[in-house]
């Protein structure tokens, strides 16, 4: 231990921020998005009275819940140059690059998380709202986006912050396909460079420091967005 | 689409010498269910005793308590593996940490290490929730008693407190099964890793992977049947948890 080598941390910091954590990033920031937006559309076909909206919804949902997001990466890693082809009509399955099919991967799995904690959301608003939305005369659409889905949204935005938190740490899972994630560039260095114990620990040390400030954030943030009533 | 289907290849012979593609899915299936449970006991003593620590009348013990439970939270559960595998027998005495590496099943050993310690701060927050959800007064009554302290939590609070949680302990133990998945990175053939390496050598890429979500399916149905036999066997007449209306 007494040959920690610091200098192979500060050589590699570059390429581990610019390329690696920018990758983590943009890759947690997009899939939050499109998995908040996916997933409250899940939650709404899951509180369908419509009987097969519910059932697919849920299907889709509970399979999600059940699989290994390393299963779940080898699928779509398979999968999505199939569907590429499929959607485009070309005869040969399509190339695309590893940061959109990652994307793809990580909004279809958190949007089942993400569905799961809005519907929760939604169902925290009193039905008298909605009853009172229709009997204004608003369509189901009006009512939603109007009335319930902001107040949901905003009940849940510590929980849906706690999930990406989650979502974060398990974009670190792309290393698997020697994706250059923050993870997989230090691994890189790592095996380069023959660094394994100085890289391992200064990315452990990054991931915990950046984690715990920002559940901190969500902690604080818990109090001050409640609704009072 | 150019895809060849075949689903008789679970029946032919794996290159790995070790029986049919079949066969060594299965193994991976033991593999993880081997590291899932033992992680799990694991998980499930550190848990308790973190988690007690963090309801402590000592200011320290809750502090370093809380402290545990955000280490092994707030760093990815891939980087904790790596960091078992490559970088612990590093920072332990030369000796200990050669024979640690020469260990015939160390990719098996480290997973259960690191999964166990994950799972353990997971548990631990549960414990202490469930404390926490009882009324003050048995704690007081336990004492007015003349129970001691470790007594009142051995034979009034912990009792409790564990049969409110176990609806949040059954996710903890589909999250510890699928978790385990994760054990591909060093090397360790569970399911997944399994089902990959039949990809690789057959090129059956959705057979492979439709067999492990199945197994993945059935395993999680059948944990999840598990426990709610036991959360009805366990529940405590008259107390109705709040985790568990659903």
């Amino acid at each position: 231990m007494g040959n920690f080598d610091f200098d192979v941390i500060q050589r590699s910091m570059g390429y581990l921020f610019t390329t690696g954590m920018v990758f983590t990033l943009k890759l947690t920031l997009l899939a939050m998005t499109g998995g908040i937006i996916f997933g409250t559309l899940l939650a709404m076909m899951r509180l369908s009275a419509n009987k097969l909206v519910y059932l697919i919804a849920s299907s889709y949902v509970n399979l999600m819940r059940s699989v290994p997001l390393v299963l779940v990466i080898f699928w779509f890693y398979f999968l999505v140059p199939y569907i590429g082809a499929w959607i485009t009509g070309a005869s040969e399955p399509i190339q695309v690059g590893a940061f959109a099919s990652c994307l793809i991967t990580f909004v279809m799995f958190e949007a089942a998380y993400y569905c799961e904690i809005m519907r929760s959301g939604i169902q925290s608003i009193p039905r008298g709202q909605i009853w009172a939305g229709y009997a204004m005369g608003m369509t189901y659409w009006q009512t939603m986006a109007n009335i319930v889905l902001p107040q949901a949204f905003r009940n849940m935005i510590p929980i849906l912050l706690t999930q990406t938190i989650v979502l974060f740490q398990d974009v670190s899972l792309v290393s698997i396909l020697s994706i250059a994630d923050f993870f997989g560039s230090a691994a890189k260095v790592a095996q380069r460079d023959g660094r394994l114990v100085e890289m391992y620990s200064f990315v452990a040390v990054v991931y915990f420091i950046m984690c715990f400030s920002l559940s901190l954030l969500v902690k604080k943030l818990q109090k001050r967005v409640a609704i009072i009533r | 689409m150019n895809y060849n289907w075949n689903w008789s290849i679970f029946f032919e012979e794996a290159p790995d010498g070790t029986g049919t593609y079949l066969d060594s899915l299965i193994a991976g299936l033991k593999w993880t269910l081997a590291t899932a449970g033992t992680a799990w006991v694991l998980a499930l003593v550190i848990g308790l005793l973190i988690g007690t620590l963090r309801t402590a009348p000592n200011k320290w013990l809750v502090r370093m308590a809380n402290a545990y439970v955000e280490l092994f939270r707030n760093i990815p559960l891939i980087v904790q593996m790596f960091l078992w595998y490559f970088v612990f027998p590093e920072v332990l005495p030369t000796e200990w940490g050669n024979t640690l590496k020469q260990l015939p099943n160390s990719a098996f050993i480290t997973a259960v290490l690191s999964l166990g310690f994950f799972t353990s701060a997971r548990v631990a927050v549960q414990v202490s929730t469930g404390i926490q959800a009882l009324s003050g007064g048995q704690r007081m009554a336990g004492v007015a008693l003349g129970l001691t302290l470790p007594q009142t939590y051995r034979y009034v609070l912990l009792p409790m407190a564990f049969r409110i949680i176990i609806p949040s302990l059954t996710n903890e133990v589909a999250a510890i099964i699928k978790n385990s998945s994760v054990a591909l990175s060093i090397g360790l053939i569970e399911l997944t890793a399994s089902a990959r390496s039949m990809q690789e050598f057959s090129f059956q890429t959705f057979e492979a992977y439709s067999a492990a979500t199945l197994i993945y399916l059935i395993v999680s149905v059948v944990a999840i049947l598990l426990s709610n036999l036991l959360e009805k066997t366990l529940r405590v007449p008259g107390f109705i948890a709040a985790g568990s209306a659903k």
